[in-house]
């Protein structure tokens, strides 16, 4: 096999884990062996071993920032949907704006999105989101798409190495959501691109050597 | 909510109170695992029908009726008739059950029944013939169920043999000869098990039901042959379970298919 | 079963009318992602069976009585086409496709993490485009590879696998007209870690040794089928060249 493109493990759930270690996420114990409950690849860090699934829907954590789209009003909040499997609603209080009973059309309509970050999340999987941060906010214009939530580290990088990377290639305005849903922002052709490039990390998000491929895929340019 | 079965929440005392019983060997209502409640079975019951049997398994109540009557045969079975089986879990039964179109729950309940006693070949089919590829009987099996308090499987499944044990074909009223007894040459018997904790029981009641994990029903007849199963709800056997459950369905079967026999001899003297 | 065949459904030398052994499986094949639309999905050739199944979800609820405060619900429904079989069967759910939807959504149950996502249902749709016997254990075959993909947590793949009784004889995975003239049938799913049974249902006429000796076999199976499942898993993210 291509070195550069090497598989990273892939374990199936039920499978065996035969690594020394804690168990840590993905994972669960049974008669003291450690299997995958997952699709994905093994993680080890700091003593746990983890399974990263390579597919499956966001499951929000509180403090993760995340695009989400305004599917319904009420008069005092509003219900945004974050790709995950339960809507999550935006209080008034949660918001920089002064807002009366009734009146909440008047900032947010439907089919609006916004970044937003969770605020608290409860075992019975309910969710909150918040606006009332720094650079939280209505996204304007631009483009979205969605990804698999398990590949968003990827699209991100080390220390977000590749997302600027995207950003300086295209001189496009990118926001990744830990949900998986990007918003792009800039000229059409590099819109374009910075899809073609995603689709690309999204799709060999689980071999080495990525980021030199999708560095090597930008300088070429459009094929 | 749909029909269910289930009761809903189930109060976890109740769990861990029958679990506690469970692992000193008895149940809530004194039996052993492998006992069945007391089985009464009252045959034509309703004579407007052409056969029927109300039983009681316990606390849980179901009523059988027979109905016959010409029909047309399928295109590819052409010398033989015709058998069709059906459950109403009437909402007067149960404060869970509604009304309204089969739920899924009656659908499977009617489908395990029709399969112990059609793979068991209890009814002689090719005796329900009346003219070749033109008219044959058609025997109906409705069950209603009239209370139910657990084990609607083997309550049916019971009912269904008794009934058609007494049933008559009504040749005279249809001007096609004489009447006669129908056919019946088996006796299928199904057993049910609910898995509680790592216990198994026979004959579950409705405590027993709401907080079982697994249930396995085994349908046996006379010969010692089996002719059906059915595994149900959310958790799992081992291959072992499996087989014990199959063993004891055939013990128990046979107790159970005296009791049905001495009802039927009974009513006909 | 039940309908009499005036051919021999077994040999002289103990072969079966498409010339396997008693033992052996039908030609398999199977394929991970085939709905890009759906969470997860596949596809599973198994003799003359083709069959897709597609997951969604976990999503909220609908309709909003059916949600569990403590669990999701695995909603898998069976679905036959209406050119699946030789004559025509009229499209939508009938009782069979009533009852199977039932027991194998109550199987895949079994191995899902359903507390981890509560008040949610996870769709499961099983589409059979052609039937040749065997397409509940088929179907819970495709079914447990698109909750997978889906990337939904189990603590197993369900293998579904038949056998059952012809001409007297116990075989494995029974083809259309053994199904249709043998003398008995068990479907089974089976938990290939641990050795459960989360499926099992039978119709036919069978002794105990029989019956024991066809569930051996199809457990046996089970392991054949689970390692073709590991490797149609894998494969899909065997690198960016695999186009589907």
């Amino acid at each position: 096999m291509d070195e550069e493109k090497k598989m990273r493990d892939i374990v199936v759930p039920g499978e065996e884990i035969d690594i020394e270690g804690k168990p840590g996420r993905g994972v669960f114990v049974e008669n003291g062996k450690l299997y995958s409950a997952y699709l994905g690849i093994v993680d080890t860090r700091m003593g746990y071993v983890n399974v990263i699934p390579l597919s499956g829907c966001y499951m929000p954590k509180k403090g993760d920032r995340v695009i989400g789209k305004i599917v319904d009003l009420a008069p005092m909040n509003w219900v945004v949907d974050i790709n995950a499997p339960y809507y999550a609603p935006l209080h008034v209080n949660d918001v920089p704006w002064r807002v009366e009973f009734g009146d909440t059309g008047r900032f947010l309509s439907i089919g609006d999105v916004i970044l937003a970050k969770v605020s608290n999340v409860n075992e019975m999987g309910q969710v909150w989101i918040t606006l009332k941060e720094q650079g939280l906010r209505k996204l304007e214009g631009g483009h979205i798409i969605t990804i698999s939530p398990s590949k968003v580290p990827r699209v991100i990088g080390k220390s977000g190495s590749m997302i600027q990377m995207l950003k300086d290639h295209t001189n496009c305005r990118i926001y990744v959501g830990q949900n998986g849903t990007i918003w792009i922002s800039g000229a059409p052709d590099g819109i374009i691109t910075v899809i073609k490039a995603i689709r690309m990390i999204e799709r060999e998000a689980h071999t080495y050597g990525l980021t030199d491929r999708v560095k090597e895929f930008l300088e070429r340019g459009d094929e | 909510m749909t029909t269910k079965f289930s009761e809903g929440v189930v109060a976890e005392s109740k769990r861990t109170y029958i679990n506690k019983l469970a692992q000193q060997g008895t149940r809530i209502d004194g039996r052993g695992f492998d006992d069945v409640r007391p089985i009464k079975i009252t045959t034509g019951y309703i004579p407007r029908a052409e056969g029927s049997a109300l039983v009681e398994l316990g606390e849980t109540k179901v009523l059988v009726g027979i109905k016959i009557e010409p029909g047309e045969p399928f295109p590819d079975t052409p010398d033989m008739g015709i058998m069709t089986t059906n459950v109403e879990l009437v909402p007067l039964s149960s404060p869970t059950f509604e009304p309204g179109p089969p739920t899924e729950e009656a659908i499977e309940l009617a489908r395990v029944v029709d399969r112990g006693i059609r793979e068991s070949h209890a009814i002689n089919m090719e005796k329900l013939v009346i003219e070749e590829g033109e008219k044959v009987w058609v025997v109906f099996i409705d069950m209603h169920i009239l209370n139910y308090s657990g084990n609607l499987f083997d309550a049916c499944g019971i009912g269904a043999i008794a009934a058609l044990a007494t049933a008559k074909v009504p040749a005279e009223r249809h001007g096609v000869g004489e009447d006669f007894p129908l056919p019946v040459e088996h006796y299928p018997v199904p057993i049910t098990f609910a898995k509680i904790g790592e216990w198994i029981v026979a004959d579950p009641n409705l405590d027993e039901e709401s907080i079982a994990s697994a249930r396995l029903t085994v349908t046996t007849n006379e010969e010692g042959m089996i002719n059906a199963m059915q595994k149900g709800l959310f958790g799992t056997f081992t291959y072992d379970e499996v087989k014990k459950v199959i063993n004891r369905s055939l013990d128990i079967g046979k107790k159970v298919r005296e009791i049905i026999l001495g009802d039927i001899n009974g009513e006909e003297n | 079963m039940g309908m009499k065949a005036d051919f021999k459904l077994i040999d002289d030398n103990g072969l079966r009318i498409d010339g396997r052994l008693p033992n052996q499986l039908r030609p398999l094949r199977m394929e991970v992602g085939v709905v890009q639309r759906a969470n997860g999905s596949a596809f599973v050739e198994w003799g003359g069976n083709k069959i897709i199944a597609a997951v969604y979800g976990p999503r909220e609820a609908y309709p909003k009585h059916i949600q569990d405060p403590n669990r999701a619900v695995i909603r898998a429904r069976y679905n036959m086409a209406a050119f699946s079989v030789d004559e025509r069967k009229r499209p939508g759910p009938d009782r069979r496709s009533v009852e199977l939807s039932k027991v194998i959504s109550e199987a895949l149950t079994s191995v899902v993490f359903v507390e981890r996502f509560p008040r949610t249902s996870i769709d499961v749709y099983i589409e059979v485009l052609q039937a040749d016997a065997g397409t509940r254990v088929a179907g819970i075959t495709a079914a447990s590879l698109a909750l997978a993909d889906a990337g939904i947590p189990m603590r197993d793949i369900i293998v579904g696998c038949a056998a059952g009784k012809v001409d007297g004889v116990v075989v494995l995975d029974l083809n259309k007209e053994e199904d249709n003239y043998g003398e008995a049938d068990v479907p089974m799913a089976i938990l290939p870690r641990t050795g459960e049974i989360a499926l099992l249902q039978m119709d036919g006429n069978m002794t105990y040794e029989e019956l024991t000796n066809a569930m051996d076999m199809a457990i046996d199976a089970a392991k054949e089928i689970h390692e073709l499942q590991v490797k149609a898993l894998k494969e899909k993210y065997r690198g960016d060249e695999h186009d589907y």
